[in-house]
């Protein structure tokens, strides 16, 4: 693959509820802040892509409404409705298809929607709207699938939960900083067995952007690009009953794909962090068994033993991750900031030291019916 | 306006309750599932000749094999099945078909119909998870009055 990389990145601040923000002063936030971050100006944009939702919106053609505060005024715009990882591979996509630059912008605020209502409104309106399957009641379904199998326990979920809300008071753009204990996890309430109240993400606002470039207009920019060595996405059934909800087989598929493209035939010895979207807390442990950094069953043990610390072998969401913020569709983008900001070691508070090749992951449909996996890295 | 504002009153817009109706069409495959679901209280599934397996409810090809599946494919299953997994939901849903509110706890159920390859997501009527074991055998419970819907299965319930 031609060398092409993330020469910019941009977010707002997550918060439960943006009252004096509205989708335009979002998006302009973070186009505005992601073409500062590469020095470019807006003729330095050769096109754009936007990354919203309908529903989330409550306006059809969600996309029409940003153009112009993407900087994508007399440009090629076109739009991705999925979550903002996979917006990046269409922005990857039309780098290597000869634009020398892309921004990818991607905004959601689930505070001005009915969060159940929407992601209802994901499943078929025949056989599974009627029944009141949602994101929540879907996910726990999986949980339940997933421990049945693999006997990964309660509690190790609630370790997952515990981490990332700790991890998150090292990140200024996170909702949810808290301290919290096993315990209070378990403890929480019970929203759709087995998942309680802090094994669920929260309902979040904002939005981000980043800035993709081929090697020639990435050596213009301001800071040292951080290149995409692997990228790759694959999807399962989209009925919930036509996969196996306890094997994520498409994201093993992308992994895969992602490690070949990059180099990388060691994952965990090869890779020094992780952002992946964890929604609930059990996705941790599960997409970490997809991504190969364990053995099938083995995800629950290997946050149990503290791998996944930021101290630990592999840290996996030093930022807080999903569980600490999710504004949908912009998620997986933000997993995608992360990443660039370790690797270029501007994490601040949260920075792994010595960071050289990340992990960034992002899922589209219910219960990671898709998943897009991105490896990268400094050099 | 004189100079900057202190401080500026947000507002917000609301949108009304305002529905945005759809008539979707069910299609040959799921008409055909309802009727007899109405007619015989049985379920049907749709054998892919290329993979052998059965999936309920019958469609139009098998996924996996991209295979254009046909009304000789159709074959009739039973109204049992088993338990592969379960979550009792502790938050209301409203239905947006009748606007009413179904009362909580309630449990999801992924069962296995007998005869079937894979798995179809209804409601289990029992809450108490202690209760409820992955493995347990179900079968379907019809409304008195049939309309050709998902909601004709009033729900699941255990037989053992």
């Amino acid at each position: 693959m031609e060398r092409i990389a993330i020469v910019g990145v941009g977010q707002t601040k997550y918060e439960a509820r943006k009252r004096g923000e509205i989708f335009y002063d979002m998006v302009y936030e973070v186009t505005d802040k992601a073409m500062k971050d590469a020095g470019f100006t807006l003729g330095d944009i050769d096109n754009v892509i936007t990354v919203s939702n309908d529903f989330w919106d409550g306006r059809t053609i969600s996309c029409m409404a940003v153009q112009e505060v993407a900087g994508a005024h007399d440009k090629n715009v076109s739009t991705v409705e999925g979550d903002g990882s996979f917006g990046a591979f269409y922005g990857a996509m039309r780098v290597l298809g000869g634009f020398g630059t892309t921004l990818v912008v991607a905004h959601s605020k689930g505070s001005e929607g009915d969060s159940k209502v929407i992601t209802n409104a994901m499943f078929d309106p025949i056989y599974h709207r009627p029944l009141g399957l949602d994101a929540i009641s879907s996910s726990a379904l999986q949980a339940n699938v997933y421990m049945e199998r693999s006997g990964v326990t309660e509690e190790e979920f609630a370790h997952v939960s515990v981490k990332n809300h700790a991890n998150a008071k090292n990140n200024p753009y996170a909702q949810l900083p808290m301290e919290l204990t096993v315990d209070d996890v378990m403890r929480s309430k019970r929203i759709a067995d087995p998942l309680r109240l802090l094994d669920c993400s929260p309902v979040s606002d904002g939005a981000a952007a980043i800035i993709i470039a081929n090697e020639e207009r990435a050596g213009k920019a301001l800071k040292p690009p951080i290149w995409i060595k692997g990228v790759a996405h694959c999807s399962d059934a989209y009925f919930l009953g036509d996969r196996d909800l306890g094997d994520p087989r498409s994201l093993r598929d992308a992994s895969q794909r992602a490690y070949a493209m990059a180099g990388v035939s060691d994952p965990l010895h090869e890779i020094d962090i992780v952002e992946l979207y964890d929604a609930f807390s059990y996705m941790e442990p599960l997409w970490l068994e997809g991504m190969g950094f364990c053995d099938a069953g083995q995800g629950g043990k290997m946050v149990e033993r503290g791998i996944t610390t930021v101290d630990g072998e592999l840290p996996v969401n030093p930022s807080g991750g999903v569980l600490s913020a999710h504004p949908v569709l912009v998620a997986g983008l933000a997993r995608i900031i992360e990443v660039t900001l370790q690797l270029r070691s501007e994490a601040s508070a949260r920075q792994i030291d010595g960071a050289k090749t990340g992990l960034a992951h992002g899922i589209n449909g219910p219960c990671g019916q898709s998943h897009c996996v991105w490896i990268l890295g400094k050099e | 306006m004189t100079g900057e504002s202190k401080e500026i009153e947000l507002l917000t817009n609301d949108s009304g309750t305002l529905s945005m109706p759809y008539e979707w069409s069910i299609g040959k495959y799921g008409s055909l599932f309802f009727k007899y679901l109405r007619e015989k209280r049985r379920f049907l599934g749709i054998r892919c000749p290329r993979c052998g397996k059965v999936m309920v409810p019958p469609r139009r090809i098998c996924g996996p094999c991209f295979q254009d599946l046909g009304e000789k494919d159709i074959v009739e299953l039973s109204d049992t099945g088993t338990i592969m997994a379960f979550s009792v939901v502790n938050y209301p849903f409203i239905d947006p078909a009748t606007g009413l509110k179904r009362p909580i706890p309630y449990t999801y159920g992924y069962i296995n119909i007998d005869g079937s390859d894979n798995i179809f997501s209804h409601v289990i009527n029992g809450t108490d998870e202690t209760k409820i074991k992955v493995g347990m055998k179900v079968r379907a419970v019809f409304r008195e009055k049939m309309e050709g819907n998902i909601q004709d299965i009033k729900y699941f319930e255990i037989i053992r």
